[in-house]
């Protein structure tokens, strides 16, 4: 154990010098790793990295402040459309249009986080489920907003068009970059939030409210607050997600996701940022990864396929995929009710006392 | 035990950021003509009583007389029928909680109302809360110790550190709150109390579940906290040795009415408060 001299150490990013030697190391892994990865898995990290500020964002409402979403899939899509709209009819510098349109997704949290004053739980869940689908709907039903053909995404335009500067992404390794880059600066600031005032208040709401008015927390303020911030976050990500996809229709964000973007969370670990992180990258990467090749598996492929066709559904392999993140998750929930962040804890235990 | 030394430090600091600007006046606290029913069931009538700055004021009464009911009216979480709380002139009745907690009136309860999934320091924090300004963004930002975020936590963190000190809980600390036992959850509870340094405290059985050297070392703490943070305290007890001992004043009530109020010897020799304690004589 190492001495503290200052109460800040409590609370700063690096809370030791190895500490730091692993966040550079995984640093340098993250930003070398589309110099040795096919373009493909460069793509799958992007979907993960947008995952990744998506789940941070859920877990500040649902872990920390215990409130349940399952309409952020809403946020999600205002986040991509709002972006790739306010870049295409309105000329405005990808920049601004992210924050713009993330700030409208917050206000929407903050629609959202009025009748969860009154609402709890299952009631909660249902409310916000009725406006992911509204979301879809209303979106789905405009012209403007491309109606059911969807909308393909404008070249990504970091520069200002107005002055003449221009700096288009157009591979997914440069995305690649502008995506890890926000993404470390969203879990970073979603780490700085749970641990002052604001972060404490939302926990304080969460385990007991009555307390928190006690001691001064305005439950009012602060639930929409953490409505808010979640749907700012699932905000940004829906217009990196955008982009990631080029191509996007209202059926992109359908109540599947919502329930996905909630079981990263539950998967990974309520109320710890690892735990989003953790839990967005595992269940991303089975959704998308876990059995792509497995029809060429000799054998086993075949059998599967015959399997599938005799038995299930006409979407072939995928059913497989479906079954195992069932099973994945149920195995998660039974033996680590606290997630991959549980396990995580475990780790890092057993490393501090290692060898003994 | 107490440390005398760091509560007094303590009450220096206190004294010199908070205190100095309060009046002198003598009506500080008044609860007049309070009542609530529930449902046709009269819990609280006409209760009126007035207590001094800096004094020791109980409330004594038989179970469900109403005593945790004033509580709850006082500190905004149940809204009386009819009377006023008044605290430094001002009324308290229709504010909602947080802001009675920011006029400087704190609570403990009678089951304990902790953040059971958070540690002993960030429960501690949470008192504070009414005294910092971090927003979300200025949260966010907190990119190194010197900006205005970490500035705050670090400034307020001295504080809590002293009540830490005072109520003897820094082998605590970091635990949480839902691994402790019952004695020291009280004490977590009275500090986070203490930690919004308010006018006004109301304890609400703070001895209830303690044994008998725990219920010692809290006597010499409330007596250090009337003396050294300069705070009202209302109490709500059962222990009527700790009540005689540091009670200033006594409010004793039976079904939502007043006994009487007096000073402990008064209190203790009334013939309707041995009643209602003892039972009638036939």
């Amino acid at each position: 154990m190492d001495m503290k001299r200052d109460y800040y150490e409590d609370i700063r990013l690096f809370k030791s010098n190895v500490v730091i030697f692993w966040t550079v190391v995984l640093l340098i892994a993250l930003f070398t790793a589309p110099l040795y990865i096919d373009s493909y898995n460069v793509y799958l990290l992007n979907i993960i990295m947008v995952h990744v500020i998506l789940a941070v964002g859920l877990n500040i409402l649902v872990g920390s402040t215990g409130q349940i979403s399952l309409g952020h899939a809403g946020f999600f899509a205002i986040g991509a459309y709002g972006t790739a709209l306010l870049m295409m009819k309105f000329q405005i510098p990808f920049v601004f249009a992210i924050l713009i349109a993330a700030f409208i997704a917050a206000f929407f949290g903050f629609i959202l986080g009025l009748p969860a004053l009154r609402l709890e739980g299952p009631y909660l869940a249902i409310a916000s489920l009725g406006f992911g689908l509204t979301i879809m709907h209303i979106i789905g039903g405009m012209d403007v907003f491309g109606g059911r053909m969807g909308v393909r995404a404008p070249p990504l335009d970091l520069g200002i068009q107005q002055l003449g500067l221009t700096w288009i992404l157009k591979t997914d390794v440069q995305k690649y970059y502008l995506i890890l880059i926000l993404t470390i600066l969203l879990v970073v600031g979603a780490r700085n939030i749970l641990k002052t005032r604001v972060g404490r208040s939302f926990v304080a709401i969460r385990d007991s409210d009555i307390a928190a008015e006690v001691i001064g927390v305005n439950l009012t303020i602060y639930k929409t607050l953490a409505f808010a911030v979640s749907a700012f976050y699932a905000g940004v990500a829906g217009g990196l997600f955008g982009f990631v996809l080029g191509f996007f229709d209202p059926f992109t964000f359908n109540l599947i996701l919502s329930i996905m973007f909630l079981v990263m969370v539950v998967v990974g670990g309520l109320g710890a940022i690892q735990g989003g992180i953790m839990g967005a990258a595992l269940i991303t990467y089975l959704q998308y990864d876990l059995f792509k090749n497995i029809a060429e598996v000799p054998y086993l492929g075949a059998f599967l396929v015959a399997v599938s066709k005799q038995w299930f559904t006409l979407v072939g392999l995928e059913n497989f995929n479906a079954m195992a993140i069932g099973l994945i998750m149920i195995g998660i929930i039974i033996f680590e009710p606290l997630g991959m962040f549980g396990v995580w804890i475990r780790l890092k235990k057993y490393w501090m006392t290692w060898p003994f | 035990m107490a440390a005398p030394g760091c509560a007094t430090a303590l009450a220096a600091v206190t004294r010199e950021r908070n205190y100095e600007r309060r009046p002198a006046s003598m009506d500080h606290f008044r609860v007049e003509n309070l009542s609530i029913s529930f449902g046709g069931l009269k819990a609280v009538s006409n209760v009126s009583f007035s207590v001094d700055r800096n004094s020791i004021f109980s409330i004594i009464g038989p179970n469900g007389s109403g005593k945790t009911t004033i509580f709850n009216m006082i500190s905004g979480i149940y809204k009386p029928d009819q009377g006023r709380v008044i605290c430094d002139g001002e009324n308290m009745v229709g504010l909602t909680p947080d802001r009675i907690a920011r006029k400087g009136i704190a609570r403990t309860f009678q089951n304990i109302e902790l953040f059971s999934n958070a540690t002993v320091m960030d429960n501690l924090m949470l008192g504070r809360h009414i005294h910092m300004k971090t927003g979300v963004f200025t949260g966010a930002f907190m990119w190194g110790p010197r900006s205005k975020a970490a500035r705050e936590e670090v400034k307020n963190r001295e504080i809590v550190e002293r009540i830490i000190d005072f109520l003897d809980l820094q082998s605590i600390r970091d635990s949480f709150v839902a691994n402790l036992p019952y004695g020291k959850r009280k004490l977590v509870e009275l500090g986070r109390a203490l930690a919004m340094e308010p006018k006004i405290l109301l304890l609400d059985e703070p001895s209830a579940g303690m044994n008998t050297e725990e219920k010692e070392d809290l006597n010499i703490w409330i007596k250090d906290i009337q003396d050294d943070y300069k705070v009202t305290i209302l109490l709500i007890e059962h222990d009527m040795n700790m009540i005689m001992g540091i009670s200033d004043r006594i409010f004793a009530m039976s079904q939502g009415e007043k006994i009487i109020e007096g000073t402990p010897a008064e209190v203790q020799s009334h013939p309707e408060v041995i009643r209602a304690y003892l039972g009638e004589e036939r």
